[in-house]
């Protein structure tokens, strides 16, 4: 850290913190102010000294920082409405609109806590995320078991080539392949029905909508997330397995002492990452389908806030509900990371 | 000769350590059966698709519905569809969106991150927390469609851009990749005084080739599937992308693009052909980039998952 800002000449001035020992420190003794050799902490420099050798990254960040804060952290406080009456027309636009809406407090958290399509949407959103976690978590891990077990390079190439390929198609493209397929005339219906059978239609059947989505989501994104599986695999130094074939190890028992220990960091990584997710399950894939299996099934927390607020015009209301869907976010998060400090893992971040 | 001899042995397993005993028969077939079922898994819908937008209309209404085995190939539904009419329109809609939106996205991304790539510099630590807090708490749905209407976005391209711009994952990337090019390199160009911009344009990003793919790859992938902002913001029918005219077709249970509508009724297209159609259109430019900077995601996501 201090070498990099310490050593860096600004070309017109003497260096202004000059890490490097002997010759160099005594030019920078002899400059009066500067920081003394040997720290090169940048808080030591004044300011128009690093004003001048920094402007140049600071006017590169602007455009980032000016696109965030418009859209934002400007959105971010437009989260205010939740705790309105707020009325879009009750002056000039929607943003002036705020200044001038009535205030009423937690009004629209009482009436989300005693509305039952809330609850509904909560408990899909649930339900998904525990299939989601069971039944798509662990597939890109044992893909990735199986490509890291494929010796030669170019099997292994063209696989990996082809798994990734639907992690780059959009929602629209997915749903409509699914239903070309499962749905009411789709090819397993025609085939069944040339056949005598009929009535087969996985798209708009309400019961099993959650094993649908779930198998849509593995569809399109197992194969891509074998990546960093595959990665955290390549690092494994093939001297760990040699040992273990020493004492005796087999395939197998290779694989459960070697392999699997290797992944658990990458492992616990994403599972605090998911966890602290599971309230967003998707929104896409979910709105997509609304139409064909209803809202009964369908509708999570996001899809949820998209028609109170979009299609309702219930503006505040649907603010108050991503508001604690979002703050419940952050909790999760943060006790997802901790948790996985309890069990001796990195997590997200640092302890 | 030589080039044979050179293919078969590439062709060749490398050898196996030595500790490792040779696969079974049984191992074999299984991890092969496995492997080639996963792939059959993805390539099969695709080819089903391909096919049928490939076939003409009395072999897709004899099967009934999808054709597996092509008999007759046809170009015919593309032609119509790309000879002007809605999807032509929306194409050249998606096309743009996707080619300016990746430009401005990459400008703003390269500048930001290596802008934030050197830590110590003036308020580093500032700027980085600003962008890094956006990761933990998204502003909403409801806010962020108010503002835009309010900004008076709606109804045009900049509403399909503007609001989901930049990727801060993404600019983690780029930063951790800069960061890892090494300080001589660009001190030396310091020394005979270049700008810091000129030290990006002509030191930094030639190094960083691979990376700035992959990231314009992401994000242009993530223009040409976006259609929630368009289905929110756009209300003039002729300004849709390509996906939203897809949703109208196949989920809207829409026959046929505005324009052969007539086609269909007549019965010289089929609507399922030019459907399967619009889809090949809607996936082949994913499918034929991804390739292409394959080979440089792992490097690209590592650099991100270690140091971001």
């Amino acid at each position: 850290m201090s070498l990099t800002t310490g050593s860096r000449p600004d070309g017109t001035r003497p260096p202004a913190a000059v890490e490097e020992p002997a010759a160099a420190g005594a030019a920078a003794e002899a400059t009066k102010g500067r920081a003394p050799r040997g720290t090169g902490k940048a808080g030591k420099v004044p300011f128009r000294v690093r004003w001048h050798r920094d402007r140049a990254l600071i006017l590169m960040t602007l455009p980032l920082i000016a696109l965030l804060l418009v859209f934002h952290y400007v959105p971010l406080l437009g989260n205010v409405i939740a705790f309105q009456e707020y009325d879009p027309y009750i002056a000039g636009n929607g943003i002036t609109a705020i200044f001038h809406s009535p205030w009423a407090g937690l009004e629209q958290v009482e009436r989300m806590v005693e509305d039952p399509l809330f609850w509904d949407a909560t408990q899909n959103t649930l339900v998904l995320f525990g299939i989601q976690l069971v039944l798509f978590f662990p597939v890109p891990i044992a893909l990735a078991l199986l490509i890291n077990s494929v010796i030669r390079p170019r099997v292994r190439a063209v696989a990996q080539a082809i798994m990734y390929l639907p992690h780059f198609f959009s929602w629209v493209l997915v749903i409509t392949i699914f239903q070309q397929i499962f749905g009411g005339a789709g090819i397993i219906a025609q085939t069944l029905e040339s056949h005598g059978w009929s009535g087969f239609d996985l798209m708009t059947n309400a019961d099993l909508f959650k094993w649908l989505v779930t198998a849509e989501a593995v569809w399109k994104d197992a194969g891509w997330g074998i990546i960093v599986f595959l990665a955290a695999l390549s690092a494994v130094s093939t001297d760990l397995y040699e040992a273990a074939a020493m004492d005796g190890a087999g395939r197998w028992r290779r694989m459960w002492h070697v392999t699997l220990p290797a992944l658990r960091p990458v492992i616990a990584l994403l599972l605090v990452l998911r966890v602290g997710d599971a309230l967003s399950v998707g929104f896409e894939q979910f709105l997509l389908q609304r139409d064909a299996v209803g809202a009964g099934a369908s509708e999570v927390l996001d899809t949820y806030v998209w028609n109170m607020g979009i299609q309702n015009g219930d503006f505040s209301y649907a603010a108050a509900v991503g508001l604690v869907k979002g703050l419940i976010g952050v909790a999760l998060v943060l006790g997802a990371n901790k948790f996985a400090h309890l069990l001796g893992e990195q997590g997200v971040y640092k302890k | 000769m030589s080039l044979n001899t050179t293919l078969i042995r590439s062709l060749k397993a490398p050898p196996r350590p030595v500790w490792e005993e040779p696969p079974s028969r049984a191992g074999l077939t299984a991890k092969g059966g496995l492997l080639l079922l996963c792939c059959l898994g993805v390539l099969g819908p695709l080819w089903i698709v391909v096919v049928t937008s490939l076939s003409p209309k009395p072999v897709i209404d004899q099967v009934g519905g999808l054709v597996v085995i092509p008999r007759g190939i046809t170009f015919v539904n593309y032609t119509e569809l790309l000879g002007g009419g809605q999807v032509s329109r929306a194409i050249m809609v998606s096309v743009g969106v996707t080619f300016f939106g990746t430009l401005f996205s990459m400008a703003v991304s390269v500048l930001g991150a290596y802008g934030l790539s050197r830590p110590g510099s003036l308020g580093h630590r500032y700027l980085l927390m600003t962008i890094m807090a956006t990761m933990f708490f998204g502003a909403g749905l409801i806010p962020t469609y108010l503002l835009v209407q309010a900004l008076g976005l709606t109804d045009t391209y900049l509403s399909l851009i503007l609001p989901s711009a930049v990727s801060v994952f993404n600019i983690l990337v780029l930063r951790a990749f800069f960061m890892g090019i090494s300080p001589e390199l660009t001190e030396s160009a310091r020394i005979d005084g270049a700008g810091e911009l000129r030290i990006l344009l002509t030191i930094v990003m030639p190094l960083s080739r691979a990376v700035i793919a992959v990231i314009s790859l992401f994000y242009a992938v993530g223009y040409w599937s976006a259609w929630f902002n368009a289905s929110i913001y756009l209300t003039d029918q002729e300004m849709l992308p390509l996906q939203n005219v897809l949703i109208q077709l196949v989920q809207k249970g829409t026959e046929a693009p505005t324009g052969l509508q007539q086609a269909v009724h007549t019965g010289e297209l089929s609507s399922l052909g030019l459907q399967m159609a619009v889809m090949v259109l809607a996936l082949v430019p994913v499918a034929v980039a991804s390739p292409f900077v394959q080979r440089h995601f792992k490097k690209g996501m590592l650099t991100g998952a270690i140091k971001g």
